[in-house]
Parts: structure tokens; sequence; C-alpha cells
């Protein structure tokens, strides 16, 4: 695992409160409930203070970041 | 004359848009026509009054210099501080027309659609200050602004996403299901507006012992009323759509079965969706961001809520400067705020199990919060 991923998914989990988001990188994270807009926006910050990595709130596409996976892979393209 | 308000207005728009059909069926665009369209639509809504035609023409130039010189600025710098002048500024034209009524004082300027036409200008503005929108185009901007099938109330869409649909050419197979669910929308739209909330306030709301102040009338009123103002603004909300899809425009859907909403949450992911949404990304979320990012406040939960606040203040002042519409918003704000800790509590306590009862019970409990928040915003209480 790399620590792309081992970091972003410690971020989810304590956002989301489940390690479910570790077990099923597929999982649906609007759907199920587990992120809202409050989440979304922790979920920026911390990827910005321990990631360095800046996302703009428009261009956080519920669509384009709805599972883990597709979150590792809009965060690798920033990379 | 206020657009879609009566069956004329559909039989000239229909025969107008008949260049339009043809071209569209031939994978062609008309740019001279669509302008020739778009002035003489314009003209239509704004003509009957000078002064409105004039404030709409200055707004437009307003708005357009606005955004273009903070695109000019924004290629070499960031200040901060620019950017809330641009807002501002951005924002001036609207907080007149809102404020100096408030004052007593008579003017003739404002015009049908200014506070949605806002709405459009700052969020290319913000857009532009985070740097997602690099490639703007004056002509662009003009024509999401003087995008007239939305002119009036929205819904309102997002430049970039309007951009797509507007610089590309739909196949024909494209343009004909296009034109099939505009067609649908529109016939949507005229149940919606033209017979179910027509018969809804003939029928009900405007009767006399409806009108009568005492409990029972103003029960069955918050009832009428609630469906009344969905059928009415999801109806035109359908003719928006529908006109925006006939030329090759995906405008964005407004209204998703509010009233099968299960929490207040999900009832503002299914009402008057590009407004809340709008909301939620400009507002919301940039507050929560720059709070916690800042550290300003620790407890996370205290910035959400005073995000929420912020949020629902925003949207009820923006109706009006009125109490009720401030009464509105608060109660609003009180309501999200009350289910997020009901929400909370629950999913350590897991009382309220998921199951066919308590959705049914959440449904019932929902559509009255819902209702009883449209009688505050009627004004019929106070």
């Amino acid at each position: 695992m790399t620590t792309l991923q081992e970091t972003v998914l410690t971020i989810l989990e304590t956002i989301c409160e489940t390690d479910a988001v570790r077990e099923d990188l597929d999982l649906h994270l609007f759907d199920e409930g587990l992120l809202d807009s409050f989440g979304s926006v922790a979920l920026l910050v911390e990827i910005e203070s321990q990631l360095g990595i800046t996302v703009g709130i428009s261009d956080f596409d519920r669509d384009q970041w709805a599972t883990p996976q597709l979150i590792l892979e809009r965060l690798a393209e920033r990379q | 004359m206020t657009p879609y308000t009566n069956i004329y207005y559909f039989i000239v728009l229909v025969f107008l848009f008949i260049p339009i059909f043809i071209a569209g069926l031939r994978e062609k665009k008309l740019p001279v026509y669509s302008f020739v369209l778009t002035v003489l639509l314009l003209s239509s809504v704004y003509l009957s009054s000078l002064t409105e035609f004039l404030s709409f023409v200055c707004y437009i130039i307003w708005q357009i210099g606005m955004v273009s010189w903070y695109h000019f600025y924004r290629k070499t710098n960031n200040a901060t501080s620019i950017f809330y002048f641009f807002i501002f500024f951005t924002l001036l034209p609207l907080l007149l027309v809102k404020v100096i009524p408030f004052f007593h004082i008579h003017t003739m300027i404002g015009f049908l659609g200014i506070s949605y036409l806002t709405f459009k200008s700052v969020q290319v503005i913000i857009d532009l200050r985070d740097g997602t929108l690099k490639d703007y185009r004056l002509f662009d901007f003009a024509s999401f602004l003087l995008f007239y099938p939305t002119i009036s109330s929205g819904p309102i869409d997002r430049f970039k996403r309007f951009r797509q649909d507007f610089s590309s050419i739909p196949t024909k197979d494209e343009y004909r299901s296009l034109f099939f669910h505009g067609t649908n929308k529109i016939f949507q739209g005229f149940l919606y507006k033209f017979i179910i909330a027509s018969l809804l306030n003939a029928n009900v709301i405007q009767t006399l012992y409806v009108q009568e102040h005492s409990f029972l009338p103003t029960l069955i009123y918050m009832y009428a009323y609630s469906l009344y103002l969905f059928f009415d603004f999801a109806g035109y909300s359908c003719f928006a759509i529908g006109v925006s899809y006939y030329l090759g425009i995906k405008t964005p859907e407004n209204f998703h079965l509010p009233f099968l909403s299960r929490n207040i949450k999900d009832f503002w992911n299914r009402w008057h969706m590009s407004l809340s949404f709008w909301f939620r990304d400009y507002v919301y979320m940039r507050f929560v961001f720059l709070f916690t990012k800042k550290k300003w406040i620790k407890n996370r939960y205290t910035v959400s809520y005073l995000g929420y606040f912020v949020l629902f203040l925003l949207m009820g002042l923006w109706h009006g400067l009125a109490l009720h519409y401030i009464v509105y918003g608060l109660y609003h704000a009180c309501l999200i705020i009350t289910f997020d800790l009901f929400d909370r509590w629950n999913k350590k306590h897991k009382k309220w199990k998921k199951n066919k009862w308590t959705y049914g019970i959440s449904l019932f409990i929902t559509f009255h919060v819902i209702c009883f928040g449209f009688l505050l915003f009627s004004g019929r209480l106070f």
C-alpha cells in the first residue's frame, strides 16, 4: 500500500467514522450517507494539510469523488 | 411580458423555433438566428417598461465588465482583498434593488430575474478565484448570462456545464432525444402550472372560507399553498428546462419529489435544487472550509452549524427583506441543526432503526414540518 493510499484511507476512516471505507474501496460514500458537504470540506482540508494537494471546492464534483477508489485516482492525477 | 405565463407565448415560441428544430436535426447551429431570437425574446420580457429595459441593459454591461475585469486581473494576481472587492461590486446592483425599497424610497430600478442572474456572475468570479476556470471568454459568459429560457427564475446553471453544451453540437439522434425530452417537460409543465396549480389556487386558496384567519382555514391554506408553490414553480422549471433542451442546453433539474423527503437534509437535496446546491457549494462549503482551515473555531460541529445559519439566513434574505422570509430562513437552519444532532445521537444509540414504519413516519413528519415552513414563507401569519 502506498503512503498516499494509507493517508487517504486513514483520513476517510476518521471523517466517515467507519473502517468500511478501507474494506470496500468501491463503497459509494455519498449514497451511503457516510460523506456529506460538511464531510467533504473536512476531507479537502485534511488532504491539503497532510498531503499538500490543494483541491478547489468547485473541483469537487460528487460523481467524480464518489468512492475511496475514485478519490485516490483524482489525487494521484494531481500529485 | 413574463415568459411562460400564457399559451400564446408557447405558440409563438414553437413557431420561432422551427428553424432551430430543423437545424438541430441536421447537426447544425444557427448563430445569427439564435442571436436574433435572443434579442427578440429578451425584448419581449423587458421592453414593456423603459426603465426595466434600461436597468437590464446597464446591469448586463456592469456584470460582464466586472467578471471580465476580474478575469484579466486574476491572470497575474490573486489578492484576497481584490477578490472581495469584485464580489461586493458584483452583488451591488442586487443589494441596491433589494435595500432601496426597504427605506420606502420609490425608484424604478430593477428588473425581472436580477437575483438569478447575480448567482451566475458570482459563481464565475469564485471559480476564477479558485483557478478552476482558466479559459474564460467574454462571449461564452455573455451567452450564459443572456440565456433567455432561464432568464426570469432559473434554474441556475453552472458556467462550466453550460459552456460544454453550448460549444458542442449534438448528433442527429442526440438532438431528437433532446427534442422529445424537452417536449415532454413542457407538457409536464402545462399539467403542473396551468392545471394543478391554477386549480388549487382558484378552488382552494382564493375561496372565502380559506381566506378566513382562524385555525382550520389556515391549516387548509398551509397544505394547499405548499402544494401550489411546488406545482407552480416546478411547472415553470419544466418550461425553462424543456425550452433549454430545444436549444441543446441540458439545464439542471430543480425538483425531485420534494414531498417524499425522509428528512430535512433530504428535502434540501430535492427542493429548488439549483438554488440549494448553489448555496451549498458557494456559501456553506466555503464558509466551513475557511473556518476549519484558519482554525478560528475549534469545534467542527459549531462551524457547521454556524455555516447553516449563514446559508439559510442569506437564502431567506435573498427572497426579500421581510420578517417572514428571515424567520423562514432561521426556521430551516434550526431544523437542519436539530436533525443533525438527532442523527448523530442515533448513530451512537441506534434507537431509530431503518424499517418501513420508521420510513413512513419520517415522511409524515418531514412533510408537515416543510408545510409549516411554507406557511411561514407565505407571510400569512405575520
